[in-house]
């Protein structure tokens, strides 16, 4: 295995991490958006002491993905900069509206706690909506090989250069199913953190309605991808790697929806991540070795090998600080679970 | 609105927006942690409040930050990608150690955040520390990435391409050292002001204020000796200036011409065109003597570089007369205080020194952002200096003013509510009858339990 392609499936695992635990912060404010019933503010109040202590750690995946990605591979970070800059600077004010609304929604009231507070939660929920989505239609534009070399000189209109790579049924297609992906993530994960049972048995149907509905928008890219993205498409059904995937991620979607129905909620919990996961690494295997198909491979991309080897030495260094902190950040507040010490005062 | 000028004002209102916040994101963590140890030590509930109510402030303005920050990190590119297929590779270790620090930041500050009741006491302080100190330790390595494209290092340029890249080189770039020290000491020096002048404000109103009386001396602390070190770290940097970037010191100068003796230009217009600089005062030789710590000194003057390659004069000139005057005053007020605080003085009762401070309050933050006004304007039409104009630097999409315009209204939306937020939340006087007395009420000490 060549540095780049290594440093590669750390920037990915980095995606991974985002995708799994800041994702499922996004898929959060779905439910947030679609409480329902007499639970409704109880359902609210459970979504917010889960998100908050993490959501800020959970973000960080993205910008640890962020720099690795222009650090190791600047030559797809210009490009992604340029191609897809409408959905992503769109991805960034969904970031923003959803986190300043989440602590305004968390600290403005305080003491003096009312309806402007209300108010927040529902900016909350709608941006939340945001980024999934266009960060998937981003995902979808790469996997379909469209995001190449554009702008000046290349004689293409803005239409062309800016907005068709992206604006396509493929691509907006993999925005939806990412954002099911995430609210399926947070269903699940939220069964855990639920201390009454009927709040448990509400994540637990919303947890089998998102799988059904995550099987459904699986099927929708598929089916989009014959014209959408042939070549992706065609990594993931004929390449040797293909079928023992497809297997491993069908087992543990199985095992995350029997968990949810017998009640095994941490079992659901491990499946339901390592399916999420899954499937991001067959989008990653059906495109290797490009970065950005169909013409930018991983090592064409990749900086010099000596920022790649100080890089690598760097995430070392720092992991050894980090899991240990992460450890104990999840130990502490998602070990058991417990109502949030500031949250309310 | 052309677009390269459209992307120079989206970055820089990006970075005017997140610099307040980063900033504060050093300073006040650490005034939180010392109002939490004075709680630990005297059990006064007082102090328990102030760190809760600081803490709910770190909590609002390090979320602002951390979504500010990661607008920024992508504007790299979506508005330069070409400064980033060049830089991205030699400049990204900082970036890299960066998000180390700011993923160690998020994570104990949730667990200080929400962790008052989970975790034995020690370990929350010791959380709170880590937050500080992971919070300054990102701040520095972003600036050493600045710092690199003030003095750009550790790489050849071959064909317009870079070779024998060496991130180590181009992370210890000339500017690191001065520019690290300005801008941490920067971070405490306007945050403890701003607090303190805040506090300083309620305490005119409301002398006996027990509650503000504490937060002001906390606030003090961290300001107050980092802003009388920063005329020291200035002497430092305008130095460093003049061997390394001679032409943004001769903007912020306002030096047209190369001189030896050259002498200090206090305030006046520059003007470009005749490169003279009008109802300016001179020191004779104060420039030589800065610069070189020698008044016969060369100085280069903007005359060193083509027309072409001088940045907006008139700006950079009157931004860094700017940061000089505030800084100046600041460390002037804190060497005040810090006399009558060693001659044993109640400040509370001093009312012109508790009026100076409070008139201090934004200037910290004014410096800074003037402060980076200099060095990013002055370093113009250069992106790297003596490397890539910034013209050449920015993406070819057409349309730039519709992003400038969207993120231009976002932040000033949410400017206006975090400044709501916090008058809400923390400056607002607490709602307990005792803590309005002078002395500190004896009750106090028993209510450690009921607090903890």
């Amino acid at each position: 295995m060549r540095l780049a392609d290594l440093v590669a499936g750390i920037v990915f695992l980095a995606l991974n991490g985002y995708a799994v635990l800041g994702g499922a912060d996004f898929g959060g404010g779905v439910w947030a958006l679609l409480a329902r019933g007499t639970r409704k503010d109880r359902q609210r109040e459970l979504i917010a002491d889960a998100i908050g202590p993490v959501w800020e750690a959970n973000h960080v995946w993205l910008i640890l993905a962020l720099v690795l990605l222009f650090t190791c591979f600047p030559a797809a970070f210009a490009r992604l900069g340029i191609v897809l800059h409408i959905p992503l600077s769109l991805v960034l004010i969904g970031i923003v509206l959803r986190g300043s609304a989440f602590t305004f929604w968390r600290y403005g009231g305080g003491a003096h706690g009312d309806e402007a507070q209300r108010h927040w939660g529902s900016v909350f929920a709608v941006a939340s909506l945001i980024t999934p989505l266009l960060l998937g239609t981003a995902v979808g534009a790469i996997a379909s090989g469209s995001v190449r070399a554009g702008g000046t000189g290349s004689g293409a209109g803005f239409y062309d250069v800016y907005v068709a790579p992206w604006w396509t049924a493929f691509a907006l297609s993999v925005g939806a199913f990412a954002l099911v992906a995430f609210a399926f993530l947070a269903a699940v994960y939220l069964t855990l953190e639920a201390q009454q049972p009927e709040l448990r048995e509400d994540f637990r149907r919303r947890a089998l309605g998102a799988g059904a509905a995550l099987f459904g928008a699986a099927l929708l890219v598929l089916t989009l991808s014959g014209s959408g993205a042939p070549r992706m498409r065609a990594g993931l059904i004929f390449a040797p790697w293909a079928v023992p995937l497809h297997l491993l991620t069908g087992a543990t979607a199985v095992t995350a929806l029997a968990g949810l129905w017998r009640r095994r909620y941490r079992l659901a919990r491990v499946a339901a991540a390592a399916q999420v996961s899954l499937i991001l690494w067959g989008w990653a295997l059906s495109q290797y070795p490009y970065i950005l198909p169909p013409d930018l491979t991983i090592t064409e991309a990749a900086a010099p090998a000596v920022t790649l080897r100080l890089v690598l030495g760097a995430l070392s260094l720092g992991a050894v600080v980090l899991l240990p902190s992460l450890y104990y950040l999840f130990r502490v507040f998602k070990s058991r679970s417990q109502p949030s010490a500031i949250g309310r005062q | 609105m052309p677009d390269l000028l459209a992307a120079r004002s989206q970055m820089a209102v990006s970075l005017a927006f997140h610099i307040v916040f980063a900033v504060i994101g050093i300073a006040m963590p650490l005034m939180m942690v010392l109002a939490e140890r004075r709680w630990q030590v005297t059990g006064h509930a007082i102090y328990l409040d102030l760190a809760k109510r600081w803490a709910r402030g770190t909590a609002i303005l390090f979320a602002v930050g951390a979504v500010s920050g990661t607008v920024l990190s992508f504007e790299l590119g979506l508005l330069w990608p070409e400064f980033m297929r060049f830089a991205g590779p030699i400049i990204g270790m900082p970036f890299s150690l960066e998000g180390f620090a700011f993923f160690t930041e998020a994570i104990f500050l949730g667990i200080y955040l929400y962790g008052w009741d989970l975790i034995p006491r020690p370990a929350h302080l010791a959380a709170g520390g880590v937050v500080a100190l992971s919070g300054a330790a990102s701040g520095i390595f972003v600036v050493i990435a600045n710092a690199w494209m003030n003095t750009p290092t550790g790489f050849e340029l071959a064909q317009g391409h870079a070779v024998n890249v060496d991130p180590i080189a181009a992370m210890a770039s000339p500017a690191a050292l001065s520019q690290t020290i300005h801008m941490t000491l920067a971070a405490y020096a306007a945050t403890g002001f701003a607090v303190a002048g805040i506090h300083a404000f309620l305490l005119l109103k409301d002398r006996a204020n027990a509650f503000h009386r504490r937060a002001l001396v906390i606030a003090l602390l961290v300001g107050a000796p980092a802003a009388v070190l920063q005329p020291i770290s200035g002497d430092l940097s305008a130095r460093h200036l003049a061997r390394h970037q001679p032409v943004k010191l001769a903007a912020a100068e306002a030096l047209f011409e190369t001189r030896a003796g050259a002498p200090l230009t206090l305030g006046g217009w520059p003007d470009v065109e005749r490169r003279q600089t009008r109802l300016a005062i001179d020191v004779p030789y104060g420039l030589s003597l800065l610069a070189f710590h020698d008044p016969g000194a060369v100085v280069k003057g903007l005359d060193a570089a083509p027309r072409d390659e001088w940045p907006n004069v008139p700006a950079v000139h009157l931004a860094f007369q700017l940061m000089v005057a505030l800084g100046t005053y600041l460390a002037l007020v804190a060497l005040w205080t810090g006399w009558r605080a060693w001659r044993g003085a109640d400040l509370a009762h001093n009312t012109w020194l508790l009026r100076a401070i409070a008139l201090g309050a934004p200037m910290g933050f004014i410096a800074v952002e003037a402060g980076w006004m200099v060095t990013e304007l002055g370093r113009q039409p250069w992106v790297i200096y003596g490397v890539l104009k910034t013209a050449d630097a920015v993406t070819p999409m057409p349309g730039l003013i519709v992003p400038f315009l969207a993120f231009t209204l976002l932040y000033c939306f949410l400017g206006v509510i975090v400044a709501w937020l916090l008058y809400r939340q923390i400056i607002r006087s607490p709602d307990i009858p005792e803590w309005r007395g002078f002395y500190m009420p004896p009750a106090g000490r028993g209510n450690r339990k009921a607090e903890g």
